[in-house]
């Protein structure tokens, strides 16, 4: 059981932050997030773009601001548990919550912030019959275990930089591989596009497009796909063991929807006149999570509410303590990893 | 000199919402809008379901289908890219984040894409 002083559900930049102000404080933060690395949308969707309104930066791109907020909090040691997804919540009779992930791991804390932007990101599947019955069942939206495609027959639909790195890849590993895409043109980097040619030219991938696949056929198990060229319709079966389809990731509340949190217009409804904490006490929700009148989704926005949740986290876990805020340029910033971050003393000296 | 352009800087735009409802709406020329902004403006589709990705041609959650025929701006490559990878997308498929709200669209009409399950 992992314990800390406040969960937070989402490692985006709201949740980064809140590692910071909640370290002012003394308290310790641990982060669950879906993806595999922290930054949320910054790392996923946009980290080669800029962002123009994070206050002092003139200009940042998304996933330096996420490298600055790592650095900034590392002296709070926050601990993070990547690549699992928040499921269930459950609340003791000393008001704390467990949290559990998809896979099991158990998480104890006083407070809850939901941090979650968007939802979790989850692999968009494509609108075909029969899809759910395939799953796990020759059909896998992610590649875990490479060596499972051994000696097999596969098929990657998509045409972005997964569809077309785990092509190269599982070419070396599998019988066959096969990548069916609706245009002509990839999107991905320029060396992975020039790989796949080159192991289309040796015979490697059996490359197909414009084409999507149209339908799965299998008894039990999927055996075969049916590949539509979209230039003239015609339709193909191809025999595989495996199809993957790689159509990137979109965001999904998920299972924290069934929390019992007041939720309005795909987000969370908060007390925005105080600390954002949601209709459970002891559960807050702070960024593009959370809803409210006149709610902005924006990253300053979501720092400011960091803020604030962590002012009341404070007062949740230390109801009898007294405490004002205290300037970082007064009061420095003290790590619980021992490094003391302070202003210089100005030199006292008599000018004779 | 002070130009006054009060409402002199509106279009009207047909939009079919993805209930079949038709919304016939006002859209500013003037503001630096695009046509998903739009839809969101007036609330056609809920929130967290039209312009995820807030614009950035990196979702596709704002696809519509184009059905009056209006000349539109040439596709970028990252709206075909996206499109390429979307799902129900048609032949008139353009993602409304990637249009401009211009005078050249009075009159536009399109129908919001259904949601990606």
């Amino acid at each position: 059981m992992i314990k800390t002083d406040i969960l937070i559900i989402g490692a985006g930049p709201t949740g980064l932050f809140a590692v910071f102000e909640a370290g002012l404080l003394q308290l310790k933060c641990h982060l669950i997030d879906a993806l595999p690395q922290a930054g949320g949308q910054c790392s996923e969707i946009y980290p080669k773009k800029p962002i123009y309104d994070i206050p002092g930066f003139p200009e940042v791109l998304a996933g330096d601001l996420v490298d600055n907020l790592m650095e900034q909090i590392k002296p709070f040691q926050p601990g993070f548990t990547l690549g699992e997804r928040a499921e269930t919540i459950e609340k003791l009779e000393d008001g704390s919550f467990i949290v559990t992930t998809n896979k099991g791991t158990k998480h104890h804390a006083p407070v809850v912030a939901i941090a979650g932007g968007l939802g979790s990101f989850e692999p968009r599947k494509p609108l075909l019959e029969n899809l759910e019955k395939y799953e796990d069942n020759g059909v896998a939206y992610m590649i875990k275990e490479p060596e499972i495609y051994r000696n097999k027959k596969v098929l990657i639909a998509g045409g972005g930089d997964s569809a077309l790195d785990w092509s190269i890849f599982l070419a070396d590993i599998a019988k066959e591989v096969t990548l069916v895409h609706r245009r002509n043109e990839f999107r991905g980097a320029l060396d992975s596009v020039e790989k796949v040619q080159q192991l289309k030219n040796e015979g490697k991938i059996n490359l197909i497009t414009p084409a999507e696949v149209v339908a799965l056929k299998g008894e039990n198990r999927l055996e075969k796909v049916t590949v539509k060229d979209t230039s003239t319709s015609e339709e193909t079966d191809v025999e595989v063991d495996d199809f993957i389809p790689l159509f990137g990731l979109s965001p999904k509340l998920g299972p924290i929807s069934n929390w019992g949190l007041e939720i309005e217009k795909n987000a969370i409804k908060v007390d925005n006149t105080y600390d954002y904490q949601t209709n459970i006490p002891g559960i807050y929700a702070i960024g593009d999570v959370n809803t409210y009148p006149g709610k902005l989704k924006l990253i300053l926005c979501g720092f400011h509410e960091a803020t604030l949740m962590c002012q009341s986290a404070y007062q949740r876990i230390n109801p009898d303590k007294k405490y004002v805020m205290k300037y970082t340029t007064v009061g420095g910033v003290t790590g619980f990893d021992g490094s003391k971050k302070e202003a210089p003393k100005a030199v006292v000296k008599a000018i004779d | 000199m002070i130009q006054l352009q009060i409402g002199m800087s509106d279009i009207k735009i047909k939009i079919i919402d993805r209930e079949g409802v038709s919304h016939e709406v006002d859209a500013p020329t003037d503001m630096n809008m695009n046509l998903m902004e739009v839809v969101r403006s007036y609330e056609l589709a809920p929130e967290g379901t039209i312009g995820i990705c807030g614009g950035m041609a990196m979702c596709a959650s704002c696809q519509c289908y184009v059905q009056s025929d209006h000349e539109l701006p040439e596709m970028s490559d990252d709206e075909e890219a996206m499109l390429s990878e979307a799902f129900n997308v048609k032949d008139n498929s353009r993602l409304g984040c990637q249009l401009h709200i211009t005078e050249d669209l009075d009159g536009l009409q399109v129908e919001l894409a259904p949601e990606e399950a």
